[in-house]
């Protein structure tokens, strides 16, 4: 328990100290951030893959899809 | 395919672009999607035959998604997406649903619609989103609703909340030895489709994702994904068989509730002026066992400012849910069981590479505006093994 409660907050603080690692950006300069490549979701191509790994795999979610309505897959 | 891209063609041609600079306008098409797939699976832990057999599968995947885009008198964004996807498997497998591997049905189709709905206010930098999903194949069906919200902060940021329902039916075909009498059956097991009066049992699945997402300068941006699922109801499928040390079976026999905690965080960085760093770690964990770590990178290198290679790897481990156990390894006492590898202890490892094609004036100036491929290669410890190819058209 102890050492699940310290990976928890290893998480917390790593992700804390990135995010207040930001410096303000303005619009113009969203070029690159912008780029189709970057957006912060899967791919549309990788549709069927995480399809498939949702249903070979224990796990599941946390990825911006479906996390329900399986099939009743073999 | 080349029917479904004329027909795109055509819808097009009806289209006429709003140049005017105040946005109200009705819904227009605004971007169509073709994902198509092909994925070839083999192993020899069938949980048909407990946790033996083949688990050959193959499933050919086309999803058609059509999205409209206007904006009303208060100048909102509206966004209508449509989705159409209907799968074609076979499964080796299903074969020893009787138990001599004489069942004939061993392939079947899903079909799957879905209607999402957002409203955007780009001045307050909120959106409001309602969706509907259904999937129906033999053995199960699915209808799920969705609603979410999405708020920007002030430091380029945006908060996002999304509850979802999905309610389930598991149709109760279970393996020939345990199969009730069917007074109207039209001839056993090999008529699956004839029987009139195949029971089957809900589950229902409920969730709460919570997002948030920030630019972190004018190279790196992430977001924090956290996932709160609540299943009830039957969660095993009725055709898994269990063998116990004395050499009888039995149906799979799981709890009927689960509660799943995934949490993920995607880093994405853009390296120099033609490599991007498309990074994303997962932690699961549920009340049955299973924990679970995935990290994955994927490399878009572009080659030209439209054209670009994107190697990946993904690596995954798990535990073993506290009620798995391999083939005749189960106790009769023990009150749940399961012999599904997709419960067990393993660790697996996915490549491969796509490319991405999207000149700013379509390509061969058409209005196919992006093309993906992609490839992957899959390897479970479990021995499973498993090639996905991808296809996506986007045209606008």
């Amino acid at each position: 328990m102890k050492k699940q409660i310290f990976r928890w907050a290893l998480c917390t603080s790593l992700v804390s100290g990135v995010l207040t690692a930001c410096t303000p950006v303005k619009e113009y300069q969203k070029n690159k951030l912008n780029d189709s490549e970057m957006g912060l979701s899967s791919r549309k191509v990788e549709k069927n893959e995480l399809n498939f790994q949702t249903y070979r795999e224990g796990a599941a979610g946390a990825n911006g899809g479906k996390t329900g309505g399986g099939c009743g897959c073999n | 395919m080349v029917g479904m891209y004329l027909m795109l063609l055509h819808g097009y041609s009806q289209v006429t672009k709003d140049t005017t600079a105040f946005k109200r306008r009705k819904l227009q098409v605004d971007e169509i999607n073709l994902v198509s797939s092909y994925y070839m699976q083999n192993g020899d832990h069938s949980a048909v035959q407990g946790g033996i057999g083949s688990e050959k599968v193959t499933d050919l995947a086309n999803g058609l998604e059509v999205k409209w885009v206007g904006w009303d008198a208060h100048e909102r964004k509206n966004t209508l997406t449509a989705g159409l996807g209907i799968d074609l498997h076979t499964a080796a497998s299903q074969a020893f649903i009787s138990k001599t591997g004489a069942s004939r049905r061993t392939n079947g189709t899903r079909v799957y619609p879905s209607l999402d709905w957002t409203r955007e206010n780009e001045k307050k930098g909120t959106s409001f989103s309602l969706g509907a999903y259904y999937s129906s194949e033999f053995n199960y069906k699915s209808m799920g609703v969705s609603a979410g919200g999405t708020v920007k902060t002030r430091h380029n940021g945006e908060l996002g909340l999304k509850l979802s329902g999905y309610f389930d039916q598991v149709k109760l075909i279970f393996p020939s030895e345990f199969e009730p009498a069917y007074p109207m059956s039209g001839g056993g097991r090999d008529d699956e489709e004839e029987h009139p009066d195949y029971g089957s049992s809900p589950r229902q699945t409920y969730t709460a994702s919570f997002s948030f997402s920030q630019v972190i300068n004018t190279r790196l941006q992430a977001s924090l994904l956290l996932d709160l699922v609540q299943q009830h109801g039957y969660l095993g499928l009725p055709f898994h068989r269990v063998y116990f040390t004395d050499g009888t079976d039995a149906v799979e026999n799981l709890p009927s509730s689960r509660f799943k905690v995934p949490l993920g965080l995607r880093l994405n960085y853009f390296l120099g002026d033609k490599v991007i760093l498309r990074s994303y770690y997962r932690y699961y964990t549920d009340n049955w066992g299973v924990r679970s770590h995935t990290a994955s990178l994927e490399v878009p290198v572009k080659v030209t400012p439209f054209f670009s290679v994107s190697p990946f790897y993904r690596y995954y481990v798990q535990t073993a849910a506290d009620y798995f156990a391999p083939y005749a390894q189960h106790l009769k006492a023990d009150p749940y069981f399961t012999s599904n590898y997709s419960l067990s202890a393993f660790s697996s490892s996915f490549f491969g590479a796509g490319i991405r094609l999207a000149p700013p004036k379509g390509i061969f100036g058409s209005h196919l505006s992006a093309l993906e491929v992609r490839y992957g290669h899959y390897t479970q410890t479990t021995d499973l093994i498993s090639n996905v190819i991808s296809l996506h058209l986007q045209f606008r």
